[in-house]
């Protein structure tokens, strides 16, 4: 949970913290072509606020973000890289803004930067879910049957139990024929469609964003995704 | 004065606009439609649009627009979480598609949006997202069939990713040098379809053959954030459905089944799904499913179930009633997709096709409420378990699983 936020706390938390090196990060979330679409200013209305499921349960205001993005005040932007971005849920319920604001989205730009730059926080954020990002480039699929194991899943009761000792058989017991027996992915995949994935990864610049969050995990996909590719050239 | 301060709008500009006469007639007021854009980039040769195949039903959306929702020729995208975790939900989608003899292709050829990593991790950027939704769009063109998209997720994710191809130039070039690498065409439909909406339209085929009289059964309506918020405009609005201020999809459907859906006042919160938090800080999402929705529903309604559309929403809602009920909270409302209802009130099985063995809340109850003898059809389907163990079979295939189980 984030720390604690209040008035008389803003920009004081990071006061170390060389003004240059906030403003520069900043400047890397306004460089966004994106960014233009999702900030038009704040009414301080509010309604963000009153829908966001996270303000809720954390100290966290999809308000203070559009403000202390519109105001540039980086002290605040820094505080919201470093403690809040992470909270947020990713609804868009905020996207009832009167002012059409896209808080979500900037959370969004913010969370790439933080990512992009392997900051503490975000590599503690995503700490336990590296296996996902390991399904999600390789095979396509976010979850698949074999990630529901019941020392992952112990909150969603004995059905993960059951489950984890039948899955093969239930797996088969479907009859669409791509879900069939399929229990390391969602559906059954072409290697080619595969191919063309590691591809997109690659131009993009996509590889290079996960070798900042977990460097091991990365040579360990560069290694399979190359080789799969090698073996179509 | 800063860089951003330098391109904010000069005030003359700013007073130009607002001498602009207001015009409060919803009849006259622009309609945003980003279908013009597409077409205006396809004269210009700079991508495909892909054609919505007859027939196809006219709906209304939120702000007006006439949205076409093909019936037939459909390319199955599927959702990684539905097919992965709660595959009853992508069956009886297939197994409805099939009862009404539509012609559809289940590709193999199809990744997940990789939405979901995205809003969980941001591990990615907008020129990866933009190609991955282009790669399946280019997939399902060379197949000739229309893409049905299955995900909330990717629904609302594919509607903010067309709206930025559509307005970034730069973004464009970038993605279609990576797809000629591929060998594929740059193609976007001129609809983006979700699958909620397709039973949407065929609720009253849906109905016209329903054999389990669901009138006795109280229903709440969890709507999707994502296929209605993220990007607002395509969404389905009815005047006839909450007076036109919430979308139509899934309420329509259950009202035409004869079930009574039942308002809660939490209704706009989102599930606590969270992208991230599902997976690796449940905490929050156990704690706002079931305090902001399934409590609520429970105390100001009581339902026999809850509906809803998408695959976190079935996902959040369903498992995370097990550990609160160890807590005594107010819990224990199964969680259903639309889809799994409008096969149930067609009399499909309820575990080859709905496949409820994978759900966590309890069903039985509801199965009982409805009359339908669910220990009856579980022997049946664990018969169908024996076999496959025995290796008898090899697994189930739609003959097992066609022909409806349960009748009028």
């Amino acid at each position: 949970m984030s720390a604690t936020w209040s008035p008389a706390k803003a920009g004081r938390t990071y006061a170390e913290v060389p003004e240059e090196e906030k403003r520069r990060l900043f400047e890397e979330v306004v460089a966004d072509p994106r960014y233009e679409d999702f900030l038009y200013g704040c009414y301080e209305c509010g309604i963000c606020v009153s829908v966001c499921p996270s303000a809720r349960f954390y100290d966290f205001s999809p308000r203070v973000i559009a403000q202390a993005l519109s105001r540039e005040d980086v002290d605040r932007f820094y505080e919201i890289l470093m403690e809040d971005i992470w909270n947020c849920a990713q609804c868009f319920s905020c996207v009832r803004c009167p002012r059409g604001n896209n808080p979500g989205g900037l959370v969004t730009l913010i969370r790439e930067v933080a990512v992009r730059h392997g900051l503490e926080q975000a590599q503690e954020a995503l700490q336990g879910y590296s296996r996902v990002i390991y399904k999600i480039m390789l095979k396509g699929n976010q979850v698949s049957p074999d990630m529901l194991q019941p020392d992952f899943f112990p909150d969603w009761g004995p059905w993960v139990r059951e489950f984890s000792q039948h899955m093969h058989t239930w797996r088969k017991a479907i009859p669409v024929d791509t879900l069939r027996s399929v229990t390391d992915a969602a559906w059954r995949t072409d290697d080619r469609t595969l191919r063309e994935l590691y591809t997109i990864w690659f131009e993009t610049g996509n590889m290079e964003i996960i070798r900042e969050v977990d460097e091991g995990l990365y040579e360990l996909l560069v290694e399979i995704m190359e080789e799969e590719l090698e073996a179509r050239a | 004065m800063s860089e951003l301060s330098e391109r904010l709008a000069p005030v003359s500009e700013i007073r130009e606009k607002k001498a602009l006469p207001v015009r409060p007639d919803p009849e006259t007021a622009p309609r945003p439609d980003l279908r013009e854009e597409l077409f205006e980039l396809e004269a210009r040769g700079e991508l495909i649009v892909q054609r919505v195949p007859e027939p196809y039903v006219e709906v209304t959306t939120k702000f007006g627009r006439v949205k076409k929702v093909p019936v037939d020729h459909l390319w199955h995208h599927k959702s990684c979480g539905q097919c992965g975790h709660i595959p009853g939900y992508t069956t009886s989608i297939l197994w409805l598609n099939r009862q009404f003899g539509i012609d559809y292709h289940d590709p193999t050829d199809q990744t997940s949006c990789t939405g979901w990593n995205y809003y969980a991790s941001a591990t990615s950027n907008a020129a990866a997202q933009i190609l991955v939704m282009c790669r399946n769009f280019a997939a399902a063109y060379e197949t000739g069939y229309y893409p049905l998209i299955h995900c909330g997720t990717s629904y609302g994710h594919y509607k903010e990713l067309r709206e930025q191809l559509v307005h970034h130039a730069d973004l464009r070039d970038q993605v279609r040098r990576v797809l000629d690498k591929l060998g594929k065409p740059l193609v976007v439909p001129e609809e983006i379809v979700h699958y909620s909406e397709w039973v949407h339209v065929m609720r009253h085929r849906v109905a016209e053959r329903q054999v389990v009289d669901m009138s006795n059964v109280t229903a709440c309506v969890h709507p999707a954030c994502h296929y209605y918020k993220i990007v607002a405009e395509d969404a389905i609005y009815d005047p006839d459905i909450y007076g036109g201020q919430r979308t139509a999809t899934v309420t329509a459907l259950l009202q035409a089944l004869g079930i009574n859906v039942a308002d809660y006042s939490t209704w706009f919160d989102c599930c606590g799904f969270g992208f991230r938090h599902i997976l690796v800080q449940r905490d929050f999402t156990r704690s706002f499913a079931v305090l902001r929705k399934i409590e609520v529903m429970r105390d100001e309604v009581n339902p026999d179930m809850t509906v809803t559309h998408d695959t976190g929403c079935v996902t959040t809602l369903d498992k995370s009633q097990f550990a609160a009920k160890a807590h005594k909270r107010r819990v224990g409302v199964p969680v259903l997709a639309d889809s799994q209802v409008a096969a149930l009130a067609m009399g499909a099985h309820p575990f080859r096709v709905l496949q409820l063995h994978w759900h966590s809340t309890d069903w039985r109850p509801l199965l009982e409420k409805l009359g339908i003898d669910w220990e009856r059809h579980w022997q049946e389907f664990e018969e169908d378990l024996a076999a496959i163990e025995r290796g008898e079979k090899p697994g189930l295939t739609w003959e097992d699983a066609e022909r409806p189980a349960i009748a009028r």
